[in-house]
């Protein structure tokens, strides 16, 4: 077990593409850390530095306190999990697990003793002497794992391992990715695109776009304070809803009417030298029929009146969508979460809206619904260079 | 609908099946025509039957009766191997290379392989034979191994990168974070899954090596070096009257059984999708 410690680390491919640009992270004894962002950002080279199989272009790593930049995957004691699995096909269960061993030159009863236990956590048991072309992908993704544990590294890497599996066997998955981490205590670098996972899985999650580190943090603190609308826009599903507006005298006006901002809100825009024109982004669950808020609470905020366009009900609660006039909040940081989730160039008039309504509602499709919104709640972003004006994390 | 299909099926059956057989009396037609030969007698030898009246091994008992034909019988047996093993080795370090890392000069060694490859082998004959002579190769095995590397290596690089690339990166850098050096790596995992197209690529080379004719002539002149397609064309029988045809035709049906049993052996090691289940589900 060791830390992990990224400090300036540059990766420029051979043909001259700039893949990550300065990460620092630091990654504690036993942490379990997660890498997201959409695909191409960065992920997997980041790993594969750390991993040893990409050399780094600048910058230093170091594990437990030894810089490790020039040494060999063998020699940094790490294990990874391919996104393939990439077991063995020739190997059976058992002799891909037992493979990291045997290259040690572990001794025969301890590679025994070692795989069974590895197989006993996985629940392989009754698969050892197959072949990996004759498993489920689930245990094939099992088997990856297995031969991760077997060794007790210092830290293990993950590359999306669950993306290849069904959505079901994914959440079973997930939960028993995190049991394991804790069970091992072994420092776990975990890359993935899925924001989901990213939130349900971290100690700590690293947003990263282009490149770029855009934020790290525990995974309730991105999603409270993200510092730009990427990270905002990317972290929470469904995503935080974003509405094109102008700053009035400490009021913000927009499609959703106009509502004069707090105090607390106030001044940060203050000592945050905010434009006129601001992009406002409003999670879906600060918003609420109008009829189930108590006067106290309605002062605190605005509400607009909509049609229901779709309404779907959870069971505890609603989601509403609207359709409002005026014009699609614009940034190159949205337009490239839409192209992430691909839906870039999906038409649509006016501005929609998510909103997460309590259950006993009666708002009913196709019917006008009063919505308030939580003023207090409401963050402002800069449309230019996508800064929160409302960041209030450090 | 299922009876119109059923009656389908059947008719294409039928069809594929003649297409079939047709296509295989062709190709074995002249196979069985040189064994029926073989099994005759000098008196039968040229009746026009195609089941000898008259069984006889006479044929292979003079063949194998002459230093003559047991000798080139050697050498090509001798000689093939040598060239097939030296060919798929270095072939296989080439192909690996290739199909794995980006050096400056990669496209031109393709190209240039390619170029050896399609080169038309008889221009080279006499300079071969010129240089072969003032060397002191001439009439030697390496003066016919040699010749038959050059070209079996392109053959060779070829056959072999295509395999490589089937063979899944990722594998390699799994073994490498399982703590494999490279070479462990190669041995442990790329070798076996490798293996296959090694098989495939020998048997090519050998049959290449083993049907030559054009070097073997021109490059010996004894029997020393010369190989069994020569041997054979030298055949002339007992006596200057005698018709030489049944020892040939034995011969020749000698000279297939190696090819036969190369291909047999190193067929049941070509086992098909032995990377599934590598990656993926
Ligand atoms: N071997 C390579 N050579 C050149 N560019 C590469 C190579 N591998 C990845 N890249 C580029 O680096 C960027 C980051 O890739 P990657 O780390 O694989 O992203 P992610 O895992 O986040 O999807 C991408 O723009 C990709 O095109
Ligand atoms: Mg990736």
């Amino acid at each position: 077990m060791a830390e992990i410690v990224l400090d300036k680390v540059t990766k420029r491919y051979p043909d001259g593409a700039l893949a990550v640009q300065d990460v620092d992270v630091e990654i504690a004894d036993g942490e379990f850390i997660i890498l997201v962002g959409p695909s191409g950002c960065g992920k997997s080279t980041t790993l594969n530095m750390i991993a040893g199989l990409e050399d780094i272009s600048s910058g230093e790593l170091r594990i437990g306190g030894e810089r490790v930049n020039e040494r060999a995957p063998k020699d940094r004691d790490i294990a990874m999990v391919f996104q393939s699995y990439a077991l063995y096909p020739h190997m059976t269960v058992k002799e891909n697990m037992a493979f990291p061993l045997r290259l040690a030159k572990v001794d025969d009863a301890t590679v025994e003793k070692k795989v069974a236990e590895a197989a006993d956590i996985l629940d392989l048991g009754q698969h050892l002497d197959r072949k990996p072309a004759n498993l489920s992908g689930g245990q094939r993704q099992r088997v990856a794992m297995g031969r991760a544990i077997v060794r007790s590294p210092k830290a293990f890497l993950m590359d999306e391992p669950l993306s290849n599996l069904d959505a079901k066997l994914r959440v079973q998955m997930r939960t028993s990715v995190s049991r394991l981490q804790r069970q091992l205590g072994t420092t776990m670098v975990y890359v993935t695109h899925d924001q989901t996972e990213a939130m349900t899985l971290g100690d700590r999650v690293v947003v990263m776009r282009g490149g770029l580190v855009q934020q790290i943090g525990a995974p309730q603190f991105l999603y409270d304070h993200p510092t730009n609308l990427f990270v905002a826009g990317f972290i929470g599903s469904p995503s935080m809803n974003f509405v094109p507006a102008t700053l009035e005298n400490g009021s913000l006006r927009s499609g959703l009417g106009d509502v004069t901002l707090s105090d607390r809100i106030r001044n940060l825009l203050e000592s945050a030298d905010a434009p006129r024109e601001v992009i406002a982004g409003i999670r879906p669950e600060h918003f609420e029929d109008a009829r189930l808020i108590d006067d106290a609470s309605r002062s605190r905020g605005a509400t607009f009146t909509s049609s229901v366009e779709v309404l779907e009900s959870m069971g505890s609660d609603k989601y509403a969508y609207f359709s409002i006039s005026g014009e699609q909040a614009t940034s190159a940081e949205l337009a490239e979460l839409a192209a992430d989730v691909g839906t870039s160039d999906v038409p649509g008039d006016g501005i929609s809206l998510v909103t997460r309504i309590s259950a006993t509602s009666t708002a009913k499709v196709g019917e006008p619904a009063e919505i308030w919104f939580d003023a207090d709640k409401v963050q402002l972003f800069d449309p230019a260079t996508g800064k929160n004006l409302t960041y209030s994390g450090d | 609908m299922a009876g119109v299909g059923g009656a389908e099926t059947t008719a294409r059956k039928v069809r594929w099946g003649v297409l079939n057989a047709v296509v295989v009396i062709y190709a074995l037609f002249p196979v069985l025509w040189i064994a029926s030969l073989s099994f005759k007698s000098a008196a039968t030898l040229t009746d026009g039957n195609f089941v000898p009246r008259e069984w006889t091994l006479d044929n292979y008992a003079n063949i194998f009766a002459t230093t003559e034909f047991v000798r080139a019988l050697l050498n090509s047996i001798g000689i093939a191997l040598i060239a097939t093993t030296i060919a798929v080795v270095f072939g296989t370090m080439a192909a690996y290379a290739i199909a794995r890392l980006d050096f400056p000069g990669k496209k031109l060694l393709v190209g240039v392989s390619l170029l050896i490859a399609m080169f038309p082998q008889v221009s080279l004959v006499s300079p071969l034979f010129e240089i072969e002579r003032s060397l002191g190769l001439f009439d030697t095995w390496p003066g016919l191994i040699l010749p038959y590397i050059t070209f079996a290596l392109p053959l060779a690089i070829y056959t072999l990168s295509a395999f490589f690339r089937e063979i899944p990166w990722e594998l390699e850098k799994a073994a490498k974070m399982d703590g494999a050096t490279p070479g462990q790596a190669f041995r442990r995992v790329i070798a076996p899954l490798a293996a296959p197209g090694v098989f495939t690529t020998a048997i090519l080379v050998f049959i290449f090596c083993w049907n030559d004719f054009l070097f073997a002539i021109s490059l010996t002149s004894t029997e020393r070096s010369r190989t069994v397609p020569v041997a054979l064309s030298f055949f002339t029988g007992s006596s200057q009257f005698e018709d030489p045809t049944g020892s040939i035709a034995a011969a020749a049906v000698v000279i297939t059984i190696p090819i036969i049993l190369f291909v047999l052996f190193f067929q049941r090691r070509i086992v098909a999708g032995l990377t599934s289940g590598a990656v993926k589900g």
